[in-house]
């Protein structure tokens, strides 16, 4: 027995977990195609029509079109107050820097029921209208931990050496840091906005406590879900899935492709 | 991942001391969203959880109070529910770790020498992120209703008796939450995995022990940090959610959990103290279990 | 599997036609090699001759393409790492940092569930004057005290055979000496067979009986230290184990104890024994430190060779002696080395000096004489890299 042959099993293993784990996604996919009556359940044929004729769903369009718009604001929001905390965390030093952990650790470690049952619980003390925008006060609130955390790992691997030299160069502050710490923390911030949006886009549980009468994509599914799903859900989730899926892998095959320009102009 | 962030945080050598002023006005805006937004929520939970009903008011009229009934009755009424739910995510929990190590390793150690393959491999795990969670859990409740294949398959061969289901059952619950948190147990371990540094494995080998001892006595300890994130990333959403256990998708009324409860008494049946109590009380479980199971996994540097 | 009981003496290692080859590369030609029992055996080279290759062959976490290891008389070629009765010292000491300082030396013996594995870990660490520090984890030590660690870690065990990586390649001089002191005492003391990696000429020769240079996945010599540097055998070893002057020409004179090679022109004397070659043309050499710097043509003499005149080129003072480069026409340029007897230079750039010196100092080499130019390191980015992915490729197949 070869060592070649001794990780084989674990290979195998790793390729059906894999397919396990895309069942449900190849599901969706093909049940798009599905020439389904209101109940799309049973398979009845190939059609197109359900890609054609999305937006005659009603509310559909309109529920994906306030998920879009929830994310985007949520994620600007997020963003921008995340990354402020993430860069004063590793570059700058004071008192209550355990408490300010904590309380960012918190709500990654709260389940989103209880995150969703305290802010419906607020709204109501205060009286608020829920809709589109307590919804996103919600997910902004979820979304500025994560981009700490992605945001502070950028920012920690930086030479502090750089802004140094900013500055020793007659630098402001502030021209220090729009030319040389900004630029050096887009891939960070970049990486901290998409997951932002993904964590947002997919929302339902808190969602569903601060929406009122408004609809989310996942809200319209669960709804929609105690009498049947129609095929046009699957055609809108088969898209964005699609258009992800592009965009990541677009991504690491032309880092890869860099990475191999680089060392070839290296070597 | 997520959790371990937190833990790693090289400030104090980066940081000479510098004008906190300027600290103050990066933190202070996203700090003060967060007192806003979680902090007073949480609060407002708690006074919420001990209003009492307004005499003679209409349903879902509650006035501030001192009402600790509030807490005797949920629980009394709820506690199967909050059993099933941690009980639920503990088993949910431990079948995403036994079958996500495997996954990590292979991604993290075996395919370390095709960096294209390693994303690429990275991707398929990550791909279900990019599909509704509530599809991804209404395809499996498709592909295991009683027309199915699975079901339809497993009477043939009277694994299932000729009257049984598979949705609906305690078992489906389970599967569906081990099926959505796959992910979230296998980035972490793939993230410590991946730093592995392999000359341990061979000094391992190198005094004596035999590939079964190396694992267990050098790469799971090792990986520590990866199956604490990845436990608590997974145990955490687990023992709240209450998609799965939902009659709508793969539960019935049998298998609801705490956190079907919570979203009945508030959304529902307007009952917000009730609410509120069964989440104060799933939070407190929460956060000893997660300070017990942190001490004793010796990883105590998180926050 | 585990081998019982500790090893009374170090065991003898047998290496025979063994070759190693990775895709695209071959990293291990044909070698044979047989280590004493009880010895301190040093393998030298430069990175990517295959030193660290044989080393972890004979460990066990790299299988041989051919050939068979036998550990004292044992054919261990098919056997794991875990079942050989061998113990590393890792170059990067790769002492588990989940661990305390006790728990990483007892680990071996725990493994073989040798009784009083905890007091024999206090033993060893007591050999390494780390007690004190036992219940410390490797993060909290110095790079001299992990080395010591990773050093009791592998002893404790009594392997037959101990296996060192570049254990002092991460230390600092000083330190490095002293260490170099202590691993001597320890194995004298402990009487096990050493076999010891390195690319450090200076600490090959200080430590170990005997020498293997190695070069390109070959063994160029073996021999004791002195005999090694006293008469290199190929261009190869005169210039990695210190510096050489080397020339060629056709050989002139051949008498019963003697050989006379022109040398643009002049002839040069070199003994018969001390010479591998002793027709047509040659390699010839001398070491820097054999040859006198003269300011005057000396007087002819028998038994003395002499080149010149030349000149000064360059003078470099370091401590102990003094670094003369003197350029003669048409012979090229020879490296000097004089003792520091008087204070500062004898001679300055520029100066027409004299060379000469004793013939019984000169050697022979055994070299094709059209492929001796004068030596070059054999360090090409290109190799290091193919070697240094080559053993990641490996680790990843172990684990």
């Amino acid at each position: 027995m070869t060592r070649r042959t001794k990780g084989l099993g674990l290979w195998i293993y790793t390729i059906i977990a894999l397919v396990f784990l895309l069942i449900p996604i190849a599901y969706t996919f093909v049940f798009s195609f599905n020439d389904s009556g209101k109940l799309n359940i049973a398979w009845q044929g190939f059609t197109l029509d359900k890609w054609l004729t999305v937006c005659n769903t009603q509310g559909l369009c309109e529920a994906f079109g306030n998920s879009i718009l929830v994310g985007v604001v949520a994620t600007v929001l997020a963003t921008a107050l995340g990354t402020l905390i993430a860069i004063a965390l590793v570059r700058y030093r004071f008192k209550a820097r355990s408490a300010i952990s904590l309380l960012l650790f918190l709500p990654m470690a709260t389940p989103e029921v209880v995150l969703g049952a305290g802010l419906a619980a607020q709204f109501l003390t205060v009286g608020a209208e829920k809709g589109l925008g307590t919804i996103i006060l919600a997910h902004t609130m979820f979304c500025i931990s994560f981009v700490v955390v992605t945001v502070k790992a950028r920012v920690a691997s930086l030479d502090p050496a750089l802004e140094e030299a900013g500055r020793d160069l007659y630098g402001s502050p502030g021209q220090v840091f729009w030319r040389i710490t900004f630029p050096l923390l887009i891939p960070g911030i970049a990486a901290a906005a998409l997951l932002s949006f993904a964590l947002s886009f997919d929302d339902f549980i808190i969602t569903n406590f601060n929406s009122g009468a408004v609809d989310t994509f996942p809200k319209f599914i669960y709804i929609a879900a105690a009498r049947g799903i129609p095929a046009q859900v699957n055609v809108i989730a088969s898209a964005v899935f699609l258009l992800a899926i592009v965009i990541v892998v677009v991504t690491q095959v032309s880092r890869a492709a860099r990475a191999k320009r680089l060392a070839r102009q290296l070597g | 991942m997520a959790f371990t962030a937190f833990a790693s945080t090289p400030a104090v050598e980066q940081a000479p001391k510098k004008r906190s002023f300027i600290a103050l006005v990066l933190l202070l805006p996203g700090i003060l969203y967060l007192v806003l937004f979680f902090l007073t929520p949480l609060i407002s939970l708690v006074i919420t959880s001990f209003q009492q009903p307004v005499l003679d008011g209409d349903i879902g009229e509650y006035q501030a109070g001192f009402n600790w009934q509030n807490y005797v009755d949920s629980v009394g009424e709820y506690w199967p529910l909050i059993l099933r739910a941690f009980g639920f995510a503990l088993v949910a929990t431990v079948l995403a770790l036994v079958i996500s190590y495997p996954i990590a390793y292979v991604i993290g150690v075996k395919a370390r020498r095709w960096p294209l393959l390693q994303s690429l491999l990275l991707t398929l795990v990550i791909a279900p992120f990019f599909i509704s969670f509530l599809l991804r859990t209404l395809a499996w409740k498709q592909i295991m209703s009683d027309e199915g294949p699975i079901v339809q398959a497993l009477k043939a061969v009277a694994i299932l008796p000729s009257d049984g289901h598979l949705t609906g059952t305690t078992f489906s619950v389970i599967f569906g939450l081990t099926y959505n948190f796959i992910p979230f147990m296998t980035l972490p371990l793939y993230a410590t995995l991946e730093r592995l540094d392999l000359r341990y494995i061979e000094a391992g080998a190198d005094l004596y022990a035999s590939p079964f001892t190396v694992f267990r006595k050098v790469t799971i300890p090792l990986s520590m940090p990866g199956i604490v994130s990845g436990t608590l990333l997974t145990f955490i959403p687990a023992a709240g959610d209450y998609i799965n256990a939902s009659r709508d998708f793969l539960g019935s009324s049998s298998t609801a959990m705490v956190g079907n409860a919570i979203e009945a008494n508030f959304l529902v049946l307007q009952n917000y103290p009730a609410a509120a109590s069964l989440s104060i009380v799933l939070m407190a479980v929460i956060l000893v279990i997660v300070g017990v199971y942190v001490r004793r996994s010796g990883t105590e540097d998180l926050v | 599997m585990a081998i019982a009981s500790f090893a009374e003496s170090g065991a003898d290692l047998q290496l025979s036609g063994i070759t190693k080859r990775f895709p695209g590369f071959t990293a291990i030609e044909d070698l044979d090699l047989s280590i004493p029992a009880g010895s301190f055996f040093a393998l030298l080279g430069p990175s990517g001759c295959g030193k660290t290759t044989t080393l972890r062959l004979v460990a066990g976490l790299e299988e041989p393409t051919e050939g068979s290891i036998l550990i004292g008389g044992k054919d261990v070629t098919a056997t794991k790492p875990y079942q050989r009765p061998v113990n590393t010292v890792f170059q990067s000491y790769a002492l588990f940092p989940h661990m305390s300082i006790l728990e990483n030396v007892a680990f071996g013996l725990k493994r073989r569930k040798i009784g009083d594995a905890v007091a024999k870990a206090h033993e060893a660490l007591k050999l390494v004057e780390l007690d004190h520090l036992a219940t410390r984890r490797p993060a909290q030590l110095s790079g001299g005290q992990q080395q010591r660690v990773a050093l009791a870690r592998a002893i404790v065990n009594r392997p037959a055979l101990l296996l060192l990586d570049e254990p002092l390649g991460a230390l600092d001089l000083k330190l490095r000496r002293q260490m170099q002191l202590e691993l001597k005492t320890i194995q004298t003391e402990v009487g096990l067979t050493f076999l010891h990696v390195t690319h450090d000429q200076e600490e090959a020769m200080t430590m170990a009986d005997t020498v293997a240079v190695m070069n390109k996945g070959r063994i160029e010599q073996l021999g004791a230290p002195e005999e090694l540097y006293e008469l290199p055998r190929t261009a190869f070893v005169a210039n990695f184990l210190g510096q050489s002057n080397l020339f060629t020409g056709d050989v002139v004179a051949s008498g019963p104890d003697h050989i006379t090679v022109d040398v643009a022109g002049v002839p040069i004397v070199v003994p018969r024994i001390r010479s591998r070659r002793h027709a047509g043309e040659v390699a010839i050499g001398v070491r820097p430190e054999k040859v006198s710097l003269l300011t005057s043509a000396p007087a002819a003499e028998t038994g003395r060779n002499v080149l010149g005149p030349g000149r000064v080129t360059d003078v470099s003072f370091s401590g102990v002696s003094t670094q003369y480069l003197v350029e003669i026409p048409h012979v090229g340029e020879l490296v000097v080395f004089a003792q520091n007897m008087v204070f500062g230079p004898v001679v300055n750039v520029g100066a027409e000096v004299w060379l000469s010196w004793n013939v019984e100092h000169g050697f022979g080499l055994d070299d094709e004489p059209g492929s001796v130019p004068r030596f070059v390191a054999d360090d090409s980015t290109e190799s290091i890299a193919i070697q240094r992915r080559i053993a990641l490729e490996e680790e990843l197949e172990q684990a």
